[in-house]
């Protein structure tokens, strides 16, 4: 009997708790569509830059029916520019003598994907001419865990910032002591910014020491420059700070705080950068530019893994910082919900 | 041209025209006006769920009315410098519980703009006035019940506002102190500070010098403790307000 009317009761404060509800049934749908989405595309096609290619190499990379694109270039600048920009995965010389193979390196998978093709290219078409590798980013040793690190260390400051933020501004209102704080002179702009400052200092803690843990004990390759990867680490954790807070006021307990996790956390993990994205439809890959971790994640990797400078990173950071302003922004103006001056 | 002092000298410490508000379709007030004369010490009663509370935060500018005037000292509100110039204390005991007491005091003091030597005495006085003087350096969490609500109390008085509005402030302190903390709201309205408080509690009603009955978001009743019983024939005030509720709900 007790039973019955403890689970009635349950049942009861499910019902009434619709938000609780949905979550139950639409957020596990949610999440594997986004795992269809991203495992279950085409194959990923690297692209090789070739230079001086024999037609006899050509021929053989379309009868292997290789899932690469093949792009033909007369002079060996014009395709490194082209690697170091992006658009190659690889570059292979391969006139007389021994080709020469130039990875882009930075995704372990993509390189092996490329080493296998090569390597049945050129011994179809002449005995044992094993191709000389090169790197332009990272090397032979760089495991996958380097690939994806960066993006997990954007992830996880993310992650946890956006949880504190968010209950302790929640509890601020759930105590009373929001109300109490608007009952002084206080201006609605100087509690966002007072919140701001606050957290912001142990955003850059955890940042510095997130930075020096992975690099130094945890050995992650690392190309770029410390200094870099905290300005982009704390930016990433003030744009969680300001996301967290402002979500915070459309939640009213703790438990939906972690309601936003599979709702705003786990698909930017998705879409940021741990997942090649290329096997994505084109236009779903477009989801991830509203996605802060997107940028973040980005930056990361491109200082952790190729060294990139203020001309790589000024885009990123202009973004955050503009997600962080516009965050704020929205915050002040939820505030008005509490005190309509 | 006169300064503000001087205009809040002869004006009523709050102003209420023909207050409405509602949340939704549900109407909470409805058509109150009413002026409370400085250093006065008012009293609003009511039973749970009348308004008096969302009265009280439309009084302090914290809540807009739907239609009606509110001014307070001579000012129409909301307005934000007024948030300087009262002392609130709602229903919850709102503290940082991570805090000490005197972290608490601290930081609401500086929200006032309060510091250094005048926010040290500042802090012992309000302190002093509700006896947490020894446990200042306590953190809130290991607080009783009626200790919270005495520092809630003390926050309230920190910035010697003009007008105090205390929503249920002895709710949970036993009677000795609620005893002395009434002496010093009597003494406070002495030195021409307003007290607006509601209450449940009909002795703490009767020390009031006015009281304004709030029913179904009406102001049923608004007299002196003795006028009401005398209106109504009855000996206490309990009956006096039984009697003035079922009259206005014969009404409706």
């Amino acid at each position: 009997m007790r039973v019955r009317a403890l689970a009635v009761r349950i049942v009861n404060q499910f019902l009434r708790d619709k938000r609780t509800l949905a979550l139950l049934f639409l957020a596990p749908l949610l999440i594997l569509s986004l795992m269809k989405l991203v495992f279950g595309g085409q194959a990923i096609s690297p692209v090789i830059g070739i230079i001086d290619a024999p037609a006899a190499l050509t021929d053989k990379f379309e009868q292997l029916n290789a899932e690469a694109e093949i792009v033909l270039y007369d002079n060996y600048d014009i395709a490194k520019a082209a690697l170091q920009a992006g658009e190659l995965d690889a570059v292979l010389q391969a006139g007389s003598g021994i080709p020469e193979l130039m990875l882009e390196g930075s995704d372990p998978s993509v390189n092996r994907a490329i080493l296998l093709l090569v390597q049945n290219a050129t011994r179809i078409e002449g005995g044992h001419n094993a191709p000389v590798v090169n790197y332009l980013h990272g090397g032979p040793d760089l495991a996958p865990f380097d690939a994806f690190g960066p993006v997990l260390i954007g992830f996880f400051s993310f992650f946890f910032v956006f949880l504190l933020a968010g209950v302790s501004f929640l509890r601020e209102r759930t105590s009373g002591t929001l109300e109490r704080l608007l009952a002084t002179p206080i201006r609605r702009s100087e509690i966002v910014a007072g919140y701001l400052a606050g957290f912001g200092i142990f955003t850059l803690l955890q940042a510095t020491l997130i930075a020096w843990y992975s690099v130094h004990v945890l050995g992650l390759h690392m190309a770029g420059s410390i200094g870099s990867m905290l300005l982009i680490n704390v930016l990433l954790s003030l744009t969680a700070l300001t996301l967290g807070t402002l979500l915070s006021s459309f939640a009213s307990s703790e438990f939906q705080i972690i309601q936003f996790i599979p709702i705003v956390i786990v698909p930017q993990a998705f879409f940021s950068g741990l997942f090649n994205l290329d096997a994505m439809n084109p236009w779903l890959q477009k989801l991830s530019l509203i996605m802060p971790l997107t940028y973040g994640a980005d930056a990361m990797q491109g200082i952790m893994l190729r060294g990139e400078g203020w001309s790589d990173l000024q885009l990123d950071v202009y973004v955050l910082i503009g997600f962080s302003v516009l965050f704020a922004l929205m915050n002040v103006v939820a505030l008005k919900k509490h005190r309509r001056m | 041209m006169r300064s503000m002092s001087d205009v809040s000298q002869i004006c009523p410490a709050i102003e209420l025209q023909d207050i409405s508000r509602a949340f939704g379709k549900r109407k909470v007030l409805s058509g109150i006006t009413l002026t409370i004369p400085k250093g006065e010490l008012f009293g609003l009663l009511g039973p749970s769920g009348s308004g008096k509370t969302t009265l009280v935060k439309i009084m302090t500018g914290i809540d807009r009315a739907d239609s009606g005037t509110v001014h307070m000292l001579g000012e129409t509100m909301p307005q934000l410098k007024m948030l300087q110039t009262f002392g609130y204390m709602a229903q919850s005991d709102a503290l940082y519980n991570e805090l000490t007491g005197k972290q608490n005091l601290a930081f609401f003091g500086a929200m006032f703009g309060l510091k250094g030597r005048a926010l040290e005495s500042r802090i012992q006085y309000a302190a002093g006035l509700v006896s947490l003087n020894e446990h200042l350096n306590v953190q809130t969490s290991a607080y009783s019940g009626g200790m919270k609500r005495r520092l809630s109390l003390a926050i309230a008085l920190l910035h010697e506002p003009k007008l105090l509005v205390l929503d249920e402030p002895t709710v949970g302190i036993d009677p000795v102190l609620r005893k002395s903390i009434w002496r010093e709201l009597v003494h406070l309205t002495k030195q021409g500070i307003t007290i607006i408080l509601t209450t449940h509690v009909m002795d703490e009603a009767e020390k009031c010098d006015r009281l304004g009955l709030i029913q179904n978001g009406k102001l049923i009743a608004l007299n002196t403790p003795e006028a009401i019983k005398l209106n109504t024939g009855s000996s206490t005030l309990e009956d006096a307000f039984i009697a003035l509720g079922e009259r206005a709900g014969e009404r409706e």
